[in-house]
């Protein structure tokens, strides 16, 4: 197990590597100075290359990037005299728009993004399985069809829409909660969670949908198994058959599917944070990629590509633990 | 390899329909899968281990042996559905054995395989019509009288009703499909087929009809045939000879009636005796191996049927028994201690292998 | 009422099963998968029962474990396993007889057993389903005593080892191992050997005998395979299109059988003696669709002898009768001369039968 982790933590450090380079070259490479861009139409020649001086971006590429890399682990200073401006390490860029190193911007944004994303993954997977579950284990009545077609609604429905009918029906017309807001877990777990129930419900209600199918198709083929009449033939109860012996058989496929669900909302929720109007990661890249704050969408391509890596190996770990046909090692 | 290739003309020079160049010649094939742990190979899976026989035009050779034998990797590396790791395999006296995609397509004419699933492996989308018809219209030929006259006779060849030509394989039952997966296969009038358990997924009844089919074409057409089975009485009834494989080699080839007279390999005689037979009443035979097939990935040393044989000796452990004929037996055995006499009358002790 | 094959031991027999009717309700229509089937097994004797792919074999040994989805099944008749009434008895109560007084082994082990649990867990679970009061360590000795006692070697480093550690044969043994841990009084036995090799299978067989001998269960054994049947067998059921169409001890059903069905089993299977080159005598035709059974008796159309009594054999059902010998009972129109002349002149000359 250990030696597997070792083994793809190494290969997913090359996955990033790659990444960084794609991203880096794609970025500092295209044939329009980013010095320019940042500097506006009214510069002169003279202004562009001191930008380009101080972002670093006078050296060759080569020396760039390991300028770069050398900034994630060691920290490092850009500018010089007046615009000095240290960046410590992890050092993922500095802003000059904002003035800031991107690290600190996206300190101040992955939590909501991770508070929005985790609740509605605790909310979805919960709602989401037992939906398909129950449904699974009464098909053909009526409960099953309802929740049919109620998923295949959720599942139709766009975060927008739903989110925005929500937003309607929960605090304009009604007041029943707080219109969304972020306040740090620490600081105040109850108003952490009133401000972002929203989103939750919003996130929740939709990808539970697609859970749901999946574990009612997942819990209809395994129930179909032979080894299913085994338990049954052993004569253990229903109960104990459906959840010891179907349920853990189920659930595999669903866990990476989740894993990397997971994984991939972590970069951003782009749509629910505009529509709740919380400041998280996918917000943070949109506006870079609009006003072109390169050194910002770097950072967060890469985080975004590191969470995915990640979830990935908790994926894989997972599968081991829970199928003992799959052999780490 | 020339004592075991001399010894084979021997033995095949039995009639005259045998006598001449073999249409298939297979020395030396060997198939091992490449087993990896991480980015290391950590050995291999030895499946097919230096065979060598020979097929003559409008012969059948039955491959037989239990599960992990290597039967089927032989087979798909006769149509060379996989390329084998070393060795030879020369069909109508030409090398096929690493032949390229142009080559192996000239080869597919003379040379078709007919699977064990006959659901699998028929395309549920395409009409019966179609699926017969694929083999010609991928070789471009286009036969006289157009490809659907000639779709036509070969359903009615296989005892389907060429009216069916439109329908799709659902509607058809399982021997029936397995008859549409021999149409398919003698559409381009193949010189050898490689069967791969044609009949093991079918119900008894359908099972003796499909046998009796490939029996009539095989004598009608002349075909020669590689017949892949764990079953030794449906080989034979279809068989001219017989190679017996354990743990991908051969342990003993020969015509069908020395090897179910007078076999002298005792897993050849453990494989009969275990057959459950209708005409006889109660516990029938006498020998019962113990345990399993070990593992092809590390299989024992010398002789690889010595850990389940109740002959086996430490002679038996440290030297690998040739295929050559033994005692002036009719066929070629790889065993230090072969039986003689009629089967039923086992020599040594087989008891004393038993768990009791 | 039908006269069943008598009790040797003037005992009752502990499995009784009397006009099982099995019907399924599906898109298609009714399924009649079982129509009418009657049989008993006494313990310490093993019934084989034999047929095709849609004979109703294994749908008869689901309904007596009671296995079938209540939803879409309709089962009538009687199932009395050691004298208790079981068709109409309650799912909680048919629970608490499953796995201890009557257990099942499957056809394939590696997909019957949990691929996710260890192989001694899942037996040991089955111990105490029916023994709550045991305790851990106790379900988990009786385990590794069950899977000693089946031929597994080392059968307490085996406990915790999973299915897929296992060989083919080991797996049916633990299989075996997992019907028997509360020694069950009936076992069906469903293909338990046609996933398996040869040899295997011969050790199989031989094992399901010892432990037979020394439980004095009773063993129903489901198999398509007539070689299987004669080795292990004392009394036959053959079954057709959900019909009992012959039924007798295994020396009269396999030595002198009398239904047309049963002969062309018994002439299509390949064999290993008589005449190789003689061609093998199929049976003609598919086996019918159980929704839309022919008229009459459902094996006229593959009959080659349908035609000796008229119309009889399209229009009337066959009883199952008496068959000359004592317990021999056959379903089948052709009076008993013809019969006996048709098989001593025309069977019995071809195929294995000879």
């Amino acid at each position: 197990m250990l030696r597997f982790v070792v083994r793809r933590l190494l290969v997913a450090a090359l996955t990033l590597v790659v990444i960084s380079l794609v991203t880096f070259g794609l970025f500092f490479a295209v044939p329009s100075s980013p010095a320019k861009v940042m500097c506006g139409k009214n510069c002169t020649a003279e202004d562009i290359a001191q930008v380009e001086r101080r972002l670093g971006i006078d050296q060759p590429l080569p020396r760039q990037y390991a300028d770069f890399v050398g900034g994630v682990f060691a920290g490092r200073t850009y500018g010089e005299g007046d615009f000095r401006q240290d960046c410590p390490a992890p050092c993922l860029g500095y802003s000059f728009r904002n003035n800031q190193p991107v690290t600190e911007i996206v300190a101040q944004r992955a939590p909501v993004t991770f508070s929005i994303v985790l609740g509605g993954a605790v909310l979805w997977l919960g709602l989401g399985i037992s939906l398909g579950m129950v449904s699974a284990l009464r098909r053909g009545t009526a409960f099953d069809r309802a929740a049919i077609g109620v998923t295949l609604a959720g599942a139709s429905m766009q975060v927008y829409f739903f989110g925005l009918i929500l937003l309607y029906l929960l605090v304009y017309s009604t007041g029943l909660l707080p219109f969304p807001s972020y306040t740090p877990l620490t600081e105040s777990p109850a108003r952490w969670a009133a401000g972002l129930l929203l989103p939750w419900m919003t996130l929740g209600f939709l990808n539970s949908a697609l859970y749901a199918r999946l574990s009612r198709a997942q819990m209809l083929e395994t129930l179909s198994e032979d080894f299913i009449r085994t338990a049954r033939a052993k004569g253990l109860p229903a109960r104990q058959v459906h959840t010891r012996h179907a349920l853990r058989a189920a659930i595999t496929p669903i866990v990476t599917i989740a894993g990397l669900d997971i994984g991939t909302s972590l970069g951003g929720t782009f749509i629910t944070e505009t529509i709740f109007g919380l400041q998280g990661l996918g917000k943070a890249t949109v506006e870079a990629v609009q006003f072109l704050n390169l050194p910002v969408v770097m950072a967060t391509v890469l985080l975004a590509a590191v969470f995915i890596v990640v979830a990935n190996i908790v994926v894989d770990v997972l599968y081991a633990v829970i199928d003992p046909r799959v052999r780490l090692g | 390899m020339n004592g075991v290739t001399n010894g084979q003309a021997a033995v095949a020079g039995d009639a005259g329909r045998l006598a001449g160049e073999p249409l298939l010649s297979v020395r030396g094939l060997t198939k091992h899968f490449p087993v990896r742990q991480g980015l290391r190979a950590r050995g291999a899976v030895r499946a097919v281990d230096g065979l060598d026989f020979d097929v003559r035009p409008g012969e059948t050779l039955g491959l037989v042996g239990e599960s992990g034998c290597g039967k089927t990797t032989t087979g798909r590396m006769l149509v060379r559905l996989l390329e084998p790791t070393s060795g030879s395999i020369m069909f109508a006296g030409r090398d096929i054995t690493h032949g390229g995609r142009r080559e192996l397509r000239a080869l597919r004419q003379d040379l078709q395989i007919i699977f064990q699933d006959p659901y699998a492996s028929l395309n549920p989308r395409h009409t019966v019509g179609r699926i017969v018809a694929m083999p010609l219209q991928v070789n471009r030929i286009t036969p006289p009288g157009g490809v659907k006259k000639r779709v036509q006779e070969l359903l009615e060849l296989v005892g389907l009703n060429p009216e069916h030509y439109n329908r799709y394989p659902h509607e058809f039952s399982g021997g029936q499909r397995q008859r549409i997966g021999i149409a398919r296969a003698l559409a381009l009038k193949p010189k050898l087929i490689v069967a791969d358990e044609p009949v093991s997924a079918l119900d008894v009844s359908i099972q003796a009809q499909v046998i009796n089919l490939l029996r009539d074409l095989q004598r009608d057409l002349d075909l020669a045939f590689v017949f892949i089975a764990h079953d030794l009485a449906v080989i034979r009834h279809f068989c001219h000879r017989v190679a017996v494989m354990y743990l991908g080699k051969i342990v003993e080839i020969g015509d069908r009636d020395t090897i179910y007279t007078r076999p002298q390999h005792p897993y050849t005689r453990a494989l009969l005796s275990a057959i459950p037979d209708v005409t006889t009443l109660g516990p029938a035979g006498r020998i019962r191996l113990t345990g399993d097939v070990p593992t092809p990935l590390n299989p024992p040393s010398g002789c690889r049927f010595r850990t389940r044989c109740w002959k086996a000796t430490d002679h038996c452990a440290t030297e690998e028994p040739a295929l050559t004929t033994r005692d002036d037996g009719g066929q070629l055995t790889a065993c230090h201690y072969p039986e003689s006499g009629p089967v039923g009358v086992p020599t040594g002790e087989p008891g004393s292998n038993e768990r009791t | 009422m039908v006269e069943l094959p008598t009790p040797r031991r003037g005992e009752d027999p502990y499995l009784r099963v009397t006009d099982l009717r099995v019907r399924f309700d599906t898109e298609d229509g009714v399924v009649k998968a079982v129509d009418g089937v009657s049989f008993a097994v006494e313990r310490g004797r093993t019934l084989g029962i034999v047929g095709e792919s849609g004979s109703g074999k294994s749908v008869t040994s689901l309904a007596i474990l009671g296995l079938h989805n209540a939803k879409r099944t309709t089962i009538s008749g009687e199932i009395s396993v050691g004298g208790r009434q079981l068709v109409g008895l309650r799912e909680e109560e048919i629970r608490r007889l499953r796995g201890r007084d009557m257990a099942m082994i499957f056809q394939d082990p590696l997909s019957a057993l949990h691929p996710y649990y260890s192989v001694g867990r899942q037996i040991a679970e089955a111990y105490r389903v029916h023994h709550p009061r045991a305790g851990k360590r106790e379900a988990r000795s009786r385990a590794v005593d069950m899977l000693g006692r089946v031929g597994i070697p080392q059968p307490a480093k085996r406990f915790d080892q999973f299915p897929h550690e296992f060989s083919g044969g080991m797996r049916q043994r633990a299989m075996i191992a997992m019907a028997l841990v509360n020694d069950p009084d009936l076992l069906i036995a469903d293909e338990p050997t046609t996933a398996l090799d040869v040899t295997v299978q011969a050790q199989i067989l031989d094992l399901l005998a010892d432990l037979q001998a020394e439980f004095r269960s009773a063993i129903i054994l489901i198999t398509h395979d007539l070689g299987v049947v004669s080795q292990v067998a004392d009394d036959v059921l053959v079954m057709y299109a959900g019909r009992a169409v012959e039924h007798g001890s295994v020396e009269r059903v396999l030595r002198a059988p009398q239904h047309p069905y049963t002969w062309g089993l018994l002439s299509s299977v390949p064999s290993l003696h008589g005449d190789a080159d003689a061609d093998l005598v199929p049976i003609p035709g598919n086996p019918p669709s159980l929704i839309n059974l022919p008229s009459g008796c459902a094996f006229h159309p593959r009959c080659r002898w349908a035609g000796v009594n008229g119309d009889r054999s399209r229009t009337e059902i066959p009883e199952l009768g008496p068959a000359g010998a004592p317990g021999h009972l056959v379903a089948c129109h052709l009076p008993v001369a013809a019969r006996e002349r048709i098989y001593r002149d025309e069977v019995a000359q071809v195929g294995v039968a000879r």
